[in-house]
């Protein structure tokens, strides 16, 4: 497999590197592996710190700046940060209106997150915690760790970071959060598997002429394989897999995302299918985003995510952003 | 009786094997997991000896606090808090003495493992590093070479199993056929552990 590296040691460090000097705008501790908004704590608002392994980019680094994240932490890729990065980052951004945690399902997530938080509440920081597990893919969750979070956490952190920027209160902003979480359903497919730079092999073997459905953004696999479908089929499985699982009577946001290695060309395709399956099924499609936000290395495939919105949400969705990876209003 | 330098050799052991295995491990976690087991156990245990050498405290509870702060600062993922857990609870629970039996160090790591259950809320048969420690504890009674064995038959004893815990979950009865690379790696720390007192 070939890639534009040094060694797989430094992967995540290079990649801090050149996105401090793409990005003046924040502020990189490569050291550390903080990434914060250059002009936090922003006084008297609350902070949205989210982190994840790196993989998957542009979540979260891309999505730090005015309207959406105040900090991300990232970790070895696909591997979750370490507690002392979220502590270090809370005491960067902290304003004394205290921080939300916006933290993905996965076990390793979880509890390096959950050391953070008391960690942080030892040193005084107001700390509340939201959990994104979107993906309907995994059905069985009494006998796996849950459903995985996925293409809502783009979601999650777009609205609660401009309820944040809005100077609402922590609990308010925890609320949003969660609110949004609850309204948003996922499903993934995966034509190909990725290549982590430490194995340098991919990861699962998926033949050439067969599709994963209901894959996690590691390349875990999903429900079941199936030889290759036509755009027009993979939107059919994927809409009615979300619409399965939730009857939205408002109007939704669209996330049609791209895994890394699918062209826009392709994911716009799709997307058209997608808003036909939508419109079939008579759901009012209120936004919609198309591109590569909740990457998976070079995997080949997309994801949809459907969220649910009343007026308020979509106001704060639209509200301006600017980060290096989500960019309106502004 | 087990002094401060019984467990230093401990962790500097468990280091030098995963440092041996960490390919084979992460081969283990490429079909079900994320293919990054060995490299992230083999940051974490590299840091462990860098910090043992730097600071060097003289109670066997202060080396496994020190190593399992160590690893929940380096590793990541779920191994980091896990294994982090374990060696800090089991020091924990050695408490200040300077000397212990091996009767005090198998309560302790009794505690240890289940500190690392109410944690990951993982059982037996879950197809996780529980398959591994909670017979080598048991074993541990009878003496560290008993440990080992149990420690590896409890490795062994995860490939039909289905997962429920962590990202091995997702692959449903797909994980059955392959053997657990947490329950593997505990395998190597009880091992090591056994190294340590010559046996």
């Amino acid at each position: 497999m070939k890639m534009i590296i040094n060694v797989p040691e430094t992967v995540v460090a290079d990649a801090l590197r050149g996105m401090a000097a793409a990005h003046p705008e924040l502020t990189v501790d490569v050291e550390n592996r903080v990434i914060v908004r250059r002009d936090a704590p922003v006084a008297g608002k609350v902070a949205l710190i989210s982190g994840g392994g790196s993989g998957h980019e542009p979540l979260h680094g891309g999505f730090v700046g005015p309207g959406m994240l105040s900090a991300a932490c990232p970790g070895e890729v696909f591997t979750s940060p370490v507690p002392d990065q979220m502590v270090r980052a809370a005491a960067a951004v902290d304003s004394g209106a205290g921080v939300l945690f916006i933290v993905k399902n996965y076990t390793g997530d979880v509890l390096n997150f959950d050391m953070a938080a008391e960690l942080a509440e030892d040193e005084g920081i107001q700390v509340a915690k939201v959990l994104v597990n979107d993906d309907v893919a995994v059905t069985d969750s009494l006998y796996t760790a849950g459903r995985r979070g996925t293409g809502a956490t783009l979601f999650v952190e777009k609205i609660a970071g401009a309820a944040a920027d809005e100077g609402q209160p922590l609990e308010r902003v925890e609320a949003i959060a969660r609110q949004v979480n609850e309204n948003s359903r996922s499903f993934g497919v995966a034509l190909s598997a990725c290549t982590t730079p430490a194995k340098g092999s991919p990861t699962f073997d998926l033949p050439a002429g067969e599709l994963e459905l209901g894959v996690g953004i590691h390349g875990e696999p999903g429900r079941e394989r199936r030889p290759m479908m036509t755009s027009r089929e993979i939107a059919d499985f994927s809409v009615h897999a979300i619409l399965d699982d939730m009857s939205p009577r408002n109007p939704v946001l669209v996330l049609v995302n791209g895994m890394g290695a699918t062209p826009l060309l392709e994911l716009y395709g799709f997307n058209a299918e997608v808003q036909r399956v939508l419109a079939d099924r008579g759901v009012a499609v209120a936004r919609t985003l198309v591109g590569n936000y909740v990457t998976s290395l070079d995997m080949a495939g997309a994801s949809v995510t459907l969220c649910q919105v009343d007026e308020d949400l979509l106001r704060l969705w639209d509200a301006p952003v600017r980060t290096p990876g989500l960019r309106w209003g502004v | 009786m087990l002094d401060a330098d019984f467990f230093r050799r401990w962790m500097t052991a468990t280091a030098a094997s995963v440092d041996r295995e960490a390919e084979r491990l992460t081969d283990l976690d490429s079909p079900i997991g994320d293919a990054d087991h060995g490299s992230n156990l083999q940051r974490g245990f590299t840091a462990v000896t860098a910090t043992l050498e730097k600071e060097a405290p003289g109670t066997p509870g202060g080396v496994l606090t020190l190593a399992g702060r160590q690893l929940i600062s380096t590793v990541g993922g779920a191994s980091g808090p896990l294994y982090g857990t374990l060696l800090r609870r089991t020091g924990k629970a050695l408490g200040d003495a300077t000397e212990v039996s091996a009767e005090q160090l198998t309560e302790a790591l009794r505690a240890g493992v289940e500190a690392v259950m109410t944690l990951g809320g993982a059982a037996t048969g879950d197809k996780t590093m529980i398959d591994t420690l909670v017979p080598a504890v048991d074993a541990l009674g009878t003496g560290f070479a008993a440990a080992r064995t149990a420690a590896e038959q409890g490795a062994l004893s995860t490939t039909p199993l289905q997962a429920r815990k962590g990202r091995a979950s997702y692959l449903g009865e797909r994980s059955i056929g392959h053997q657990d690379p947490g329950a593997t790696s505990a395998a190597l720390l009880i091992a090591a552990l056994a190294e340590a007192a010559g046996e």
